[in-house]
């Protein structure tokens, strides 16, 4: 592309600015285009885990069902209320899709086709994270309203403390592969990551699930505690924007998953057939999206204490102690500074998922013992009263 | 001064920089000025990506914007009786402009060579120019490698990780809900 701009007698400036304009219009253009797709596929896949259809109207199989509502939503009234803080309310919506979008500057497509190839990769993930967690607090305190206030310090409670073990299970491909380029952390992967840390990818997907803020953790919106929440207040497009930039925030970590452990473009043929790298990409992040609207669909919300408690007392330290083991255990396998071919990766991969799958039973163990002693908790209480047991346990929370 | 393409965008980041600052200082409302500081640290790390130091851009923008920012517009939210300041706030503010001034004076003494011709010895940094293809392409390998090799960093590296961490245990004890260690968690 640059060269092509350079033969027909542009600066080399030039041509490297023009390149990577048309570059960002095209990776943001695919996110928001696959968002019409996207949401309809979400849909229909919600509609079989709640055995129903889904959409079926508009259009064959209602494939343009979500073109359909984005004309409804962009014909609906704008409502700007009173009292509202008329700059930070407007650009909420902006910033929470733009803090997605920006994700894919980094998405290796193929072995070839990526919008950058940031040697800070992964940081930068983290970096435009913050993006979402202040388009949040922008549109909970600039909407003037108590309910989307309460929402938003929620929404941030949650998505700052889940920011930490999802660090945590990031660190790992990182360590895996020596670097933060996520380029550079797919071809490393000669053998996928997900068979060597499946206890990371475990942290990483829940991890990944509070940070798009879908149930079982879609307290952000909670309609029937929060009447939808720190959105409460925006209508038409503006609230269109909070719901593409959720749906494309859980579709892009579907993707990452796929980049940082399932092997991204990584497929036969894929070196030589960009193509092919591409579609393979899809499929692996369709795959892993489809797994997290099945938990979706099927878990009831938890609370926010619950919420809260479930990330500091247990995700995170065994984000911290998976952290420190597979350290000390690739640090330990020798040869793991070289792996060039699958043959090199064969034996690190197998310590890894036997240590992995030790500290996986001992976690199982660890959490059946304290699920006993709840229970002999609670049993001990019944025996002095004539209260049925569920009627005490939740007294007891 | 040449104009090139690196001048451009060095102005308009400073300029990103100086006025979000100057705005988090002047602006009546305590949310916007919380915004503001954002507005302003977001350029500082624009700086940096302009000074080839992108690990540096990535920590300013995790570190400065999405935790500390974040913390402080949350406090502001909690209170909001103080989110529209008084005319005056801080009473003491022509000391605090003289203390600014001063430390900008240091500043400005330690960046440029002017104390140097002075006859001022070891007082000058001794920048010097390098042009961002001289960075090496691997200096994030090199950050990590200089911040715990002995030689280096690090002492002041584990000395900042205990000082954390003690700061950490402190937040911790502070809000714990009488005698600790009731409710020890799963570990």
């Amino acid at each position: 592309m640059t060269g092509l701009l350079k033969d027909i007698g542009l600066s080399h400036d030039l041509a490297v600015l023009i390149a990577k304009t048309i570059g960002v219009f095209v990776v943001g253009g695919f996110g928001l285009l696959w968002t019409l797709l996207g949401i309809w596929l979400e849909r229909k896949w919600a509609g079989r885990f709640q055995d129903r259809i889904g959409p079926n109207r508009v259009g064959p199989f209602g494939l343009i069902q979500t073109v359909a509502d984005t004309i409804k939503i962009l014909l609906k009234e704008d409502i700007m209320k009173q009292g509202i803080d008329r700059w930070v309310f407007n650009l909420a919506p902006i910033l929470s899709v733009v803090a997605v979008i920006l994700i894919w500057a980094v998405v290796p497509f193929s072995p070839a086709w990526i919008g950058t190839d940031l040697n800070i990769g992964v940081l930068y993930l983290l970096a435009v994270g913050a993006f979402g967690t202040i388009a949040v607090i922008m549109a909970g305190w600039g909407s003037n309203n108590k309910f989307a206030l309460l929402a938003a310090f929620r929404a941030v409670a949650q998505l700052v403390s889940y920011e930490v073990p999802m660090v945590l299970a990031l660190l790992v491909p990182v360590l895996l592969s020596g670097s933060m380029s996520t380029q550079e952390i797919v071809r490393q992967q000669h053998i996928w990551y997900v068979f060597a840390v499946p206890l990371t990818v475990l942290i990483f997907l829940i991890s990944s699930q509070a940070e798009t803020g879908r149930g079982p953790f879609d307290l952000l919106e909670a309609e029937s505690e929060l009447v939808s929440g720190f959105h409460i207040e925006y209508s038409g497009i503006k609230f269109g924007m909070f719901y593409v930039a959720e749906f494309l925030h859980a579709f892009t970590a579907g993707v990452l998953t796929a980049i940082l452990f399932l092997g991204g473009w990584r497929g036969p043929f894929a070196e030589d057939v960009p193509v092919l790298g591409f579609l393979y990409l899809m499929i692996k992040g369709l795959f892993v999206y489809w797994v997290l609207v099945w938990v979706r669909m099927t878990l009831p919300r938890v609370r926010i204490d619950h919420l809260l408690d479930f990330n500091w007392k247990f995700l995170v330290p065994v984000g911290l102690i998976n952290l420190l083991v597979v350290a000390l255990v690739w640090k330990l396998i020798p040869g793991t500074d070289q792996i060039n071919s699958t043959a090199d990766a064969l034996v690190p991969t197998l310590v890894l998922l036997l240590v992995n799958v030790a500290m996986i039973l001992v976690i199982g163990a660890l959490l059946a013992e304290r699920g006993r002693r709840e229970r002999a908790r609670i049993q001990a209480r019944v025996a002095g009263t004539d209260l049925p047991a569920e009627a005490l346990a939740s007294a007891a929370d | 001064m040449e104009l090139t393409v690196e001048s451009v965008v060095f102005l308009i980041l400073s300029a990103i920089t100086l006025g979000g600052g100057l705005l988090v200082v002047t602006t009546r409302n305590l949310f916007h000025a919380g915004l503001y500081l954002m507005l302003s640290l977001l350029g500082v790390a624009g700086l940096f990506v302009l000074l080839a130091a992108p690990f540096l851009a990535g920590v300013q923008v995790v570190v400065y914007i999405g935790a500390i920012a974040i913390l402080i517009i949350l406090a502001v939210m909690l209170t909001p009786s103080v989110t529209q300041m008084p005319a005056i706030f801080n009473r003491n503010w022509a000391l605090n402009l003289a203390l600014a001034v001063l430390f900008f004076v240091l500043l400005v003494s330690v960046i440029s060579p002017a104390l140097d011709d002075l006859g001022v010895d070891n007082w000058s940094a001794n920048f010097t120019e390098d042009s961002p293809a001289a960075v090496p392409a691997d200096s994030i390998v090199q950050l990590g490698k200089d911040l715990v090799d002995p030689d280096q960093y690090m002492l002041p590296f584990e000395v900042a990780s205990v000082l954390l961490m003690a700061a950490m245990i402190g937040a911790v004890l502070l809000v714990a809900p009488g005698k600790a260690g009731d409710e020890g968690g799963d570990e």
